[in-house]
Formats: C-alpha cells, structure tokens, sequence
C-alpha cells in the first residue's frame, strides 16, 4: 500500500562532476541540483553522457573529478550499495534464479529490515502485480517485469530514484501506460526521480524539470513548457520539437526588437526572446506557430513573412498536416496545420505565402551547425 | 513404387552405428556377471558374486579408490581456479589477459605423451617422488583448461547489469557473487566439474608417467590386460557406466520439468 512509503526523497547536488574515459570524455564538468521530491528528466541523444551521469549517481562508474552529493552528503566515495540510491536498469536486469517476489525483497534482506516478505508484497501490491509474486521474471510480459523492476527499487525506499531508459523496450500504447502510472506513483510515494530518455516527447510528459544533454554537457535546463517555446541553443530548438531556424546578420534594433537579413528577407524577434543581439543571429519559430496563405499577406511591423513558395510535400500525422513549403533563395520551411476540418484546402505544388506573429520568434545563442539534424 | 534409398539405408545405418558403439559396453556389462576363475574371456556361467564381492580382488578395488580420491581433488582444484579465471577472462582487462587465454588452449592441444613426459621430467627436476601428489598435479593442470573454456561460455551469458543491480541493491561484492554470479554460473561449473571429474577418472597416458607406484583405475585395467582382466573390473567399468547414465537421466529429466513449468 502506498501509505507504508514516507515521503523522504533527497536533493541531489552534482558539482563539476567529470568523467573521462581513454581517448573521450563522456562527461564534461556537469552542475546539477535536483530538489527533493522532483521528477527531473536528463534528455539526450545516444551517447551524450546522461547514462554515464546516472551511473555515476549510482557509484556504478566513479568520476574522474567533482563531487556528487545526496540530501547534503558527499557520497562520491561511496561503494553502490552503500548509497541510498536505486536504479530501474534498462533491461530491467531481474535476477532470473529467483521469484517475484523474492526480486523485490532482495534489497530489504540485504539491509536486514524486519518483516521483507509483507513489505515486498505491499511493494508488488502498489504496481497491481502480487498476484503474480511465485512467479519467475521470464515468465512475465516486458511491461510486468519494468513495474516488477520498480517494485524493487521503489520497496527500499531510496532518497533518489534513477531510472535508465526504463521505457525503451515496451510498445507506444504500453509506454504512454506506464508513463502515467510512473507519474502517479512518483507523486504517490513522493521520492526525487531522475529519469534518463532519449524520448523527447516523454521527458516533456513526465518532468517537472527537464535538463537537455549533449555532447556531455548540459545545454538548457527548465520546465518542459519554457524549453520549448524558448530554446537557447540551435540543438535544443532541433532536438525537443521541430524547428525553423533562419540565421542572418542583425539589420535594425530598437527598443522591443532586434531584426535580421536573412537572404534579402527581414525577419524580427521580440528582444524579450533573444540571446544575443549583434552580429550573425539564429531565429527560429515552431512549425505549428506558422500560417500559410494563398495570397501574399499585407505587410505589418507584428508579422514576419516570407515567400511565395511551394508545397513539396503534406503528410498526414493524424490531428495535424505536416507542409513542407520550399520558398526559392530561402528553402524549405516546415507548417504545423491543426487537422479541424477548416483549414484551406492546399495541393501539392500550390504556391503559397509563410507568416508568424513576431512575438512567436525566438533568438539562439548559437548558430546551427547542421549537425543537430541527426537524432 | 520407386525405391527409396533414404528410407532403408538411413535407419540401418543408424543401427549399425549404434550397434558398433554399444557391443563394447554390453560386453563389459554381460561379463561383470561371469562366473570367472582367473581370465575373463570365457563364459563359465552367470552369478552375482562379482557384483556382491567386489573386493574380493583387493588391486581392483584399491585402484578405483585411488582413482576416485585423484578425480574429486583435481576436480575440486581446478573448478575452483578455472571459475576464478574464466570470470576474470571474460570481465577485466588485463595485461597479458590474451598471453593467459593463448596459454589455456595449449594443454588442449598438447600430445598427452608430450604433457606426460613433460610433466615427468619436471618433477624429477624437483626432485619431488611420483606419488599421488604428482598425479593429483597433473590431473589438476590438463582439466584446468576444459574447466575454463567452459565456465567462460557461462559467465559470456551472464548479463553484467544483474550484478549491478546486485551491488545497487545493498549487497557488497562477496555477497553479489555468493547470491547472483554464483547460482547463475552453477549449471556451468557443474558441467565443467562433470567434465574434469571424467577426463581425470579416465586419463591413462598422462597418469603412466606420473603416478609411479600408485595404481589408478585404467592404469590396472590396462596391466591387468595382459594376464586377464578380473571380472571385478567390469563391475566397476558398469557401475560407473550406470552412475553416468543416471546422472545424465536425471539432468534431463528435471530440465524438461522445469521447461514444463515455466511453459505454464
């Protein structure tokens, strides 16, 4: 039952933790704080270092330099089982030689805490799996064994929760499943969550906090609402979401907002979502914040308009049409329609008009290098 | 109706091939039961006196012990280290970690007559006198290497992450290896022991040249064969025989219950 488990999730504090290994360095000098209590998301492309992070959270790899600290601790020196810290593995990693049950007892027999088998029952109970305790891990569903696997952990009652990609191995419809219940049972049991994905859509689902990883480094770090609609770098514009990005050198600047040249073209953003202000300038606008129209927009001081061009391409996602607009001199421009049934009736090849309100731009600190394409 | 080849000549193939391997054993059987005077190659009749007094021939039985007391130490010795080294091969790195492996395949490799007298010559060196000590040594050595080879393939299987969530779960190392590395690695150091404990048990070549005076089980058969082998040698050659068989029986048997279980 979920009232046997006192909310006591920790802080967790990372300072310029470092992880190098021969010839790469996974992890560049990270700082980290995640408040008791939150579910903070560490999303990343493969490789970017966020499971070698969690890892190092864990003591299962053990950082060049830097300190990790829980609840105030340094813990850095600490072996893996000396620190109040579990982990929901990627593959669960289930010990195949015992039952159910005995799975999620295994870390209270390990502390000698009194009574194991009610609690790990009450632990099974919580994740609507006991009646299935006698059985072997093999003989359970993929999404059984992932709940079995956070019956363990969350049994122990740790300060901080890790969970390394817990999701990756189930279907979409199973996945969006067990995101809820994972979000229930966080805000349930009340324990510090941070929760490692590749998956933008389910970092943005779950965290209340959600910190972009590249290249070992953290590049922005926010509320999943205040990423996407103000993203810092060209990587996070690309890679939570879609984006249109134009860069050029900066034209005008006045008092609200700076405008650069983009091949000929002006487009404005509001000083209020820029980074920098001088020199070659990245903005970018969501594809579902753009119109287009079939004839040419009157021009206006509130609206940034480029074109004519024409549709190359309209897919079909289900509440919404994809275009991809190819405008001559400027390229192509991808248009998010919500699918309401009123929306004009385009064809392939129609030539059309691109336009976004100005104060739904926003100003990179950095250029895009191409390379953020890749996911 | 044409001819079918495949469906005359595979089966009685097969039989024969099965015939060719068992008329040996059936012969050692059939003559446990001999009622022999000296030689064994006659048969004078049945009895069970063989079977009932089987030390009734004290050489016989002496050497069976001999042989059973040099399997189950050179066993014991060489799962014990060859588990330690085939998990050290498959999860460290370590200088000269390809010289060990490199080195492990080359008992396998060797001539017995080459390890044997290799091994002779060595102890002489020692200056050590051949006696159990020596045979027990050499037995060890030969048997390391299967020992290796085929716990390695076991602990290859073995996902490194449960033992991570072993040591993330509050057990220190000893005891991650005591109550997850270990059971999980058991049905191959048992096969591994299983397989050292019969290539000891058997081994003549490697053994002539070591053991001296002490008589091991294929060592007086194979002295014995030159005056008749006593009837109370094919009881211990059946009985081991059976004891095998049963083994092998009772592995497959709880294997099939255990998939019928887990089918369920």
């Amino acid at each position: 039952m979920a009232t046997d488990f006192v909310a006591r999730g920790q802080d967790l504090e990372l300072v310029e933790v470092r992880k190098e290994f021969p010839g790469f360095v996974a992890v560049e000098s990270l700082d980290l704080k995640i408040p008791a209590g939150e579910f903070f998301a560490l999303l990343g492309p493969s490789g970017c270092g966020k499971t070698t992070t969690l890892r190092m959270i864990a003591g299962l790899e053990t950082p060049t330099s830097g300190k990790v600290l829980i609840g105030g601790k340094d813990v850095t020196d600490q072996k893996p089982h000396e620190r109040p810290v579990n982990t929901v593995f990627q593959n669960y990693a289930l010990f195949p030689h015992m039952t159910v049950l005995e799975n999620v007892a295994f870390g209270l027999r390990q502390r000698k805490v009194d009574d194991p088998l009610p609690k790990a029952t009450a632990a099974l109970e919580m994740v609507e799996l006991n009646h299935l305790a006698s059985r072997r891990p093999q003989q359970l569903s993929g999404g059984q064994q992932q709940r079995v696997a956070l019956a363990r952990a969350l049994v122990n009652r740790p300060a901080l929760l890790l969970l390394d990609e817990p999701l990756g191995a189930l279907d979409l419809k199973l996945r969006r499943q067990m995101q809820l219940e994972l979000k229930d049972i966080q805000s349930e049991v009340g324990l510090t969550f941070l929760h490692v994905t590749h998956d933008q859509e389910e970092a943005m689902d779950m965290a209340d906090t959600v910190a972009v990883m590249n290249h070992g480094r953290i590049e922005q770090m926010g509320a999943p609402e205040k990423l996407y609609d103000r993203p810092k770098t060209a990587f996070v514009a690309k890679f939570l979401g879609q984006s249109n990005l134009f860069v050029g050198e900066v034209t005008d600047k006045s008092s609200e907002t700076i405008s650069i040249n983009f091949r000929g073209n002006k487009i404005t953003a509001p000083n209020s979502r820029i980074e920098k202000s001088s020199g070659k300038v990245a903005i970018g606008v969501r594809p579902e914040k753009t119109e287009f129209h079939e004839s040419k927009p009157a021009a206006s001081s509130t609206q940034n308009v480029l074109g004519p061009g024409k549709i190359t391409d309209i897919r079909f996602t289900g509440v919404s049409n994809q275009y991809q607009i190819e405008i001559p001199e400027i390229g192509e421009i991808t248009v998010f329609a919500q699918n309401v049934g009123r929306s004009p009736v385009v064809e392939l090849g129609a030539e059309v008009w691109v336009s976004w309100k100005v104060e739904h731009s926003f100003g990179l600190a950095d250029l895009p290098t191409g390379e953020e394409d890749i996911e | 109706m044409r001819f079918s080849l495949g469906k005359y000549l595979l089966p009685t193939y097969v039989a024969l091939t099965f015939l060719f391997l068992a008329i040996p054993i059936a012969y050692t059987f059939a003559f446990s039961f001999n009622d022999s005077i000296k030689s064994n190659i006659i048969w004078r009749g049945f009895t069970f006196d063989n079977w009932l007094d089987v030390c009734n021939q004290q050489e016989v039985c002496d050497a069976f012990a001999n042989s059973v007391i040099v399997a189950v130490t050179a066993t014991f010795i060489s799962t014990v280290l060859g588990t330690m080294i085939a998990i050290a091969l498959v999860r460290y790195r370590f200088k000269f970690r390809s010289a060990t492996n490199l080195l492990l395949f080359l008992p396998l490799a060797t001539p017995e007559v080459v390890m044997g007298a290799g091994l002779a010559a060595q102890f002489l060196d020692f200056g050590w006198p051949k006696g159990m000590g020596t045979v027990i040594i050499a037995h060890t050595m030969f048997t390391l290497s299967f020992v290796v080879v085929t716990v390695k393939a076991r602990v290859a299987t073995l996902d490194p992450a449960l033992e991570e969530a072993g040591r993330d779960l509050y057990a220190n190392p000893l005891q991650v290896f005591w109550k997850i590395t270990f059971p999980l690695l058991l049905p191959g150091i048992l096969a591994a022991a299983m397989l050292a404990f019969a290539l000891s048990f058997d081994d003549f070549i490697i053994t002539q040249f070591n053991s001296g005076a002490v008589d091991t089980f294929p060592k007086f058969v194979y002295t014995a064969a030159a005056r008749g082998i006593p009837a109370e040698a094919n009881v211990i050659g059946s009985f081991v025989f059976i004891v095998a068989i049963a083994i092998v029986l009772v592995v497959q048997i709880r294997s099939s219950i255990k998939q019928r279980k887990l089918a369920k």
